[in-house]
């Protein structure tokens, strides 16, 4: 059983770190999560961009999720809105998509084009 | 859905709206029998809306007709021959809970309950859970409550801490079920 004194453990390291961080959220990652969404593989999409974000030490992305977003057959969704509260939305998304998103989009700034909504409804 | 954890995922989001402060979740098994209960604080609903909730074609959403949630869950519940009720009281709170026969080919494992209490605590980490894992000899329990407390104002939507809850949810599933249901990884 995971032991509370590793949990002590993780805070005191987190604490030192919390004084270092930026704690504005500028950018923030949507995911829905109703019943659509869960069944169409939501969960793995949510936890991988939680885990790259991480991952790669990115501290100004905040990760939530909301309900179903209208669309139900192109989940999963997820709606990148940027600072300045452009928004973006990709849709049929895997963990593997939401990693390259957190690659390109999130940290390089490029939109991945050929996930988004847009390029899906154009080859349909 | 594939599996309980699912289910969870997907109805602790109707409590979430209800705006509940705290969700209980509990399994347990006894006698053959797989329960499965969530409970919160919610707004609760009202009798007329709580008679119809399990038709697929109610939902409180105003942008179209369905709400499957409740639906798949009792579909669920009932393939194993088992049931599901619902108790709500206005301005309380909710009980969903979900009978299912354990040992029915047709029922769905439990599945990853760590995920998705990553997910729900990631997702809204103000709110509060408490996970109860039972059978006729152990228990298992976990407060999010007492998490924070321990935390002691360090914010508990953090990576590693977030690792360290689903690990002792994991072993604790497998410390109650291990042995006798023997699907923890889904």
């Amino acid at each position: 059983m995971k032991s509370l004194a590793e949990l002590e453990a993780i805070r005191e390291k987190a604490l030192k770190e919390i004084n270092l961080r930026d704690n504005t959220d500028k950018i923030r990652v949507v995911v829905g999560m109703a019943t659509c969404g869960i069944a169409a593989g939501a969960r793995p999409v949510m936890n991988a961009f939680v885990e790259e974000l991480n991952k790669r030490n990115i501290q100004n992305v905040n990760v939530t999720m909301t309900g179903c977003i209208g669309v139900c057959r192109l989940e999963p969704i997820a709606e990148v809105i940027d600072a300045k509260g452009e928004k973006t939305t990709y849709v049929k998304l895997n963990a593997e998509k939401a990693r390259r998103i957190v690659a390109e989009h999130l940290v390089n700034g490029h939109p991945v084009v050929e996930y988004t909504i847009g390029a899906a409804e154009e080859n349909k | 859905m594939k599996d309980l954890s699912l289910h969870l995922l997907d109805i602790v989001q109707n409590s979430i709206k209800a705006e509940a402060t705290l969700i209980i979740i509990e399994l347990e098994y006894c006698a053959g029998k797989l329960l499965f209960k969530i409970t919160d604080n919610g707004c609760g609903m009202e009798p007329e809306i709580l008679e119809k909730v399990t038709d697929p074609f109610t939902t409180t959403r105003t942008t179209r007709k369905v709400g499957m949630g409740l639906p798949l869950l009792k579909q669920s519940a009932e393939m194993t021959g088992g049931s599901l009720s619902i108790d709500s009281v206005k301005g309380k709170g909710t009980v969903v809970q979900a009978e299912f026969i354990a040992g029915s080919i047709d029922r769905i494992p439990v599945g990853d309950m760590d995920e998705t209490i990553k997910v729900l605590v990631q997702a809204n980490p103000e709110l509060d859970y408490e996970i109860y894992f039972r059978n006729e000899m152990r228990e298992y329990e976990f407060k999010t409550s007492e998490v924070k407390k321990m935390l002691n104002g360090v914010p508990i939507r953090n990576m590693e801490i977030l690792q360290w809850i689903g690990e002792n949810i994991k072993d604790g599933l497998k410390e109650v079920f291990g042995g006798v249901l023997n699907e923890i990884s889904g």
